[in-house]
């Protein structure tokens, strides 16, 4: 644990690339096999289990002590993360550390102890235990700990653990220390590395991960579950000239798709099972039965890529995306919300065909195995573009003039935009600019008016960083009182570290109303919001939801009576709405 | 909440006002009389008739409001009778020539801290406890997750951060008066600047224009420093890499920065002790080194004041006199008023005139 404190703090306290690298290989090479394989997965951010919640290490905390809960409170404001705020308590909570305790024990070094043995006995033992019992167990391990690792058990013991490093740095290392190639070093860690369960080759499991990490390259054999690592896609940049074309080559040397706004899957046939894999390596089978239950009609060694998307039977166009998040929440669907919110798999790649690894084959010609393989299938025979498995759908583009019409068409197709693929493209390894981008339509827009501020957390705490906006419930008349504002949308994002610090003064200096951590400020400031669709909701007081809202600008040259109304966002929807009403043409469908 | 009307001491628009001495303490707005707790700019404001102050601060205070100011120097622990009230300046621990502020009249005796600190610093008098009926007292640091280690381990990280990089240049950001000559002093006290160590002869710390300008009162008050040398006296093209930087905060997004390639950067600061202070800076390294009481630090001094009650000012006023209420059973509030309250992080030097929002005198 000692040194993995001190990688984080190494890490936390350097900002080169070069500097992070050579810490992380360097921990890497000293690490005992079976540490190294829990911090790697804790640096990737895999451990997401939260043992104990930070409500519950506050109220340790806080038990026996003479502390007040709301000064712990304000702590917490000033720190914006529990685990720390603890960490820098303790101190003071605690000030006979590395003094025997109250019934006379001695706090043990647990800082020597090796990190697989917190992450594997220490931890979960503390957190399987309850009452007091489980206090006096954690703060046993707080006793044992200076405050730095004391964080980072907190952190641990919360399932927040992050460390600010790219994946791709930590392969980096990896691939220095091993002199593995980063892209066969990511497929391996796809699915996550096996750190539990019963020994391996007469070795700790998690040693034994490690081991098979750092094997030597060929005779990969992994799990039969395990996903290849996904290819991403870059943002097209509008080209200097507007009469350049957008990418090199002529229109047909790419391949356009519909961009969905679902979530990214990975679905396996193999071995007779199958798996489904989202783009954050979770594997949610069970959240899609339906699904796993259509991957059996495909031949044994098969990988699609793919969107899952909600899509009712019939329908011209998937449901929107807040239908998708009703069935993502649930880890087993019950038969109503499988009828209300029906799953497909729209396919786009095929990255395995007979156990064989397609990808360094040509999109083309993967594609092309892609559409006959699910032609094949007993479903899609009947009904071709309604089975469970269904094919993402070609869309013409013979020249570069048709791409902004063919855009142009992606809302009434219930997409988010278009997907440029280059045809003669193998299929990457992660974010490699160049083989694939994404076209998305322009946001919306609206100029609406903040109207409350809560401070953020991390980074951001004791700023006033998560704002809410409003709109006008009806075109104020000049000169008259102004109507009410009804609130919309919030938002986190988009100003940049000086527009902030700049807006917190001003919240500072305008607040009318505290409601505890919430300040309501003087309706004065217009922002434009840019965001990705919006529906009818219920569930808001505005009657409308929006997706993905984000800060576009600080109108500041904008009176706040000049601000948009509900008005001009009801008719935002309506021009969706009627796109898709009149978009059941959609080309290619 | 405003001070309680007769009382010795009252909120006025230009600051805490003794009508007894007829003087004002740190006042906001020039006045005819100024008692000076220490010369930082929120502190000391130029325009005032008269000014009273420590000594040692002297040269500071001329420096900083006008070399011709009418300034009266007093000694640490000496009783001054000033119209009708008995005054004496005490040790604050904070800075060069910083003190609390005794005032006594009509049976009455008010202690202002100013800003002090409780922990050792070589490069100034140690904070001298001292008893008053009504203690008014800092709080930049008011919360319990504050709580400092000595000085002398700080600088150790110091020197240990700044000697792991002999490739690079070291630019430690220090507020320029009071940080930089404390972590100077204590990186003497370490050997710093002697002949075979860091810091010695030809590899002189490198001190930028703002700091430089705060030497030579130290110096002067006998504070053993190491060598040092202006950034600007340094000749073209002479290398930098392992060399130490003294600035300023607000030097780190300056075009001055631009002199140096690819170094490391650190901030010294008690605000360093929460993470999220430190990256939102974009600071690679904090290190965690106050001026101000730490908790424990402003506990035992409102204790040790032995006062019936407590005004808090500064950082989170109402917070400590809650806690002081509530836990330790003293009767305490916090005062409102022009102290610069929100200060968080900033330079005391670049703050701006806190805004005097307070009432007018009581009649």
């Amino acid at each position: 644990m000692r040194r993995f404190t001190a990688l984080f703090g190494e890490l936390d306290a350097c900002s080169g690339t070069s500097a992070r690298v050579e810490a992380l290989a360097a921990y890497f090479a000293a690490a005992a096999p079976a540490d190294a394989a829990w911090a790697l997965h804790l640096l990737l951010g895999k451990q997401r289990r939260r043992l104990i919640t930070g409500r519950r290490l506050r109220q340790i905390a806080l038990e026996g002590s003479t502390l007040p809960e709301w000064l712990f409170d304000d702590c917490y404001a000033q720190v914006g993360d529990t685990a720390e705020t603890i960490a820098l308590l303790w101190r003071q909570l605690e000030p006979e550390q590395g003094r025997p305790a109250a019934d006379g024990s001695l706090p043990e070094p647990l800082l020597e102890q090796p990190l697989h043995r917190w992450m594997a006995e220490l931890l979960p033992a503390a957190a399987a235990l309850e009452g007091a019992e489980q206090a006096q167990a954690v703060r046993r391990l707080w006793r044992g700990l200076e405050p730095g690792a004391l964080l980072v058990a907190n952190k641990l013991f919360t399932g927040g653990f992050r460390v600010g490093v790219a994946q791709g740095l930590v392969l980096r290392a990896l691939s220095q220390v091993s002199g593995l190639e980063p892209s066969l070093l990511a497929h391996r860690l796809m699915g996550g590395l096996q750190l539990a369960g019963p020994e391996r080759d007469s070795r700790h499991p998690a040693a034994a991960a490690w081991h098979a990490l750092l094997a030597p390259a060929g005779g990969e054999d992994g799990p039969i579950s395990r996903p290849y690592p996904f290819c991403l896609a870059s943002p097209l940049e509008p080209p200097d000239d507007p009469g350049d074309p957008p990418l090199p080559g002529p229109a047909g040397a790419w391949l356009a798709e519909w961009k969905w706004d679902g979530i990214r899957g990975q679905l396996i046939r193999r071995g007779g099972e199958g798996f489904l894999w989202s783009r954050g390596e979770e594997l949610i089978n069970a959240a899609f039965p339906e699904l796993i239950a259509a991957a059996a009609a495909l031949p044994d060694g098969s990988v699609l890529d793919g969107e899952v998307l909600v899509w009712p039977e019939g329908a011209e166009r998937p449901a929107p995306f807040a239908q998708l998040q009703r069935r993502l929440g649930r880890r087993a669907p019950g038969r109503a919300l499988l009828a209300a919110c029906p799953a497909v798999f729209v396919a786009y790649d095929l990255l395995e065909r007979d156990g064989e690894d397609w990808r360094p084959r040509p999109l083309s010609q993967r594609r092309a195995a892609l559409e006959s393989l699910l032609q094949e299938l007993p479903a899609a025979a009947a009904t071709p573009a309604a089975g469970l498995l269904r094919l993402s759908p070609q869309l013409p583009l013979p020249a570069w003039d048709g791409l902004e019409p063919l855009r142009q068409q992606a809302r009434s197709a219930g997409a988010e935009g278009l997907m440029l693929k280059a045809a003669a493209s193998p299929y990457g390894v992660g974010r490699r600019r160049g083989a694939w981008w994404k076209h998305k339509l322009e946001p919306l827009r609206l100029d609406a008016v903040l109207v409350y501020a809560q401070a953020g957390s991390g980074r951001r705490a004791n700023l006033f960083t998560d704002y809410t906006f409003a709109l006008w419930s009806e075109a104020p008349p000049p000169e008259a009182p102004a109507p009410a504002l009804v609130t919309f949308a919030k938002a986190y994002s988009g100003l940049g570290d000086a527009e902030i610090a700049e807006l917190d003064r001003w919240i500072r200096s305008h607040t009318i109303e505290r409601f505890g951590p919430v300040r309501a400020v003087e309706p004065l400031q217009v922002f434009e919001l840019a965001f990705e669709g919006l529906q009818p909701s219920r569930r808001h007081r505005s009657g409308i939801a929006v997706r993905f809202p984000r800060i576009a600008r600080w109108r500041r040259d904008k009176p706040a009576r000049e601000a948009d109304t509900l008005a001009s966002a009801l008719a935002l929807l309506q021009v969706a709405d009627g796109a898709q009403a009149s978009g059941d043409g959609a080309p290619g469908c | 909440m405003p001070l309680p009307a007769g009382s010795l001491l009252e909120l006025t628009p230009q600051g805490l006002y003794c009508r007894a001495a007829a003087a004002w303490i740190d006042p906001w707005r020039p006045v005819p009389r100024a008692l000076i707790s220490h010369a930082h700019a929120d502190h000391a404001r130029p325009g005032c008739g008269e000014y009273w102050a420590i000594g040692s601060s002297e040269g500071i205070l001329r420096q900083r409001l006008g070399a011709t100011i009418n300034l009266i120097p007093v000694d640490y622990g000496q009783a001054h009778r000033i119209g009708d009230a008995r005054v004496s300046f005490h040790a604050a621990g904070h800075v060069l020539g910083s003190a609390q502020i005794r005032l006594e009249a009509g049976g009455e005796s008010w202690l202002v801290s100013g800003d002090y600190k409780r922990c050792a610093d070589p490069s100034c008098a140690p904070f001298e406890p001292v008893g008053a009926d009504v203690f008014i007292t800092e709080a930049t640091f008011g919360l319990p997750i504050y709580r400092w280690q000595g000085g002398t381990a700080v600088a150790q990280e110091i020197l240990a951060w700044w000697q792991a990089a002999p490739e690079q240049t070291s630019v430690l950001f220090c507020y320029a008066f009071g940080k930089a000559q404390r972590v100077l002093a204590e990186l003497a006290a370490l050997g710093v600047g002697q002949a075979g160590q860091p810091g010695a002869e030809g590899g002189e710390i490198l001190l930028h224009g703002a700091v430089q300008a705060l030497m030579e009162p130290y110096r002067e008050a006998g504070v053993a420093l190491p060598p040092t040398r202006p950034v600007s006296e340094l000749a073209r093209g002479e290398s930098l890499a392992g060399r130490l930087v003294i600035a300023p905060p607000a030097a780190q997004r300056a075009p001055w920065m631009r002199r140096f390639q690819r170094p490391q950067t650190a901030f010294v600061s008690g605000w360093m002790a929460v993470r999220g202070a430190r990256r939102r800076r974009g600071i690679e390294r904090g290190f965690v080194l106050s001026d101000h009481a730490d908790w424990p630090g402003l506990l035992q001094s409102v204790r040790q004041s032995g006062a019936r009650q407590v005004y808090v000012t500064h950082g989170n006023s109402d917070g400590l006199a809650r806690y002081l209420r509530e836990v330790e059973a003293i009767s305490a509030e916090p005062l409102e008023g022009g102290f610069s309250a929100e200060r968080g992080g900033e330079d005391p030097d670049g703050a701006e005139p806190a805004p005097p929002a307070v009432a007018p005198p009581l009649a």
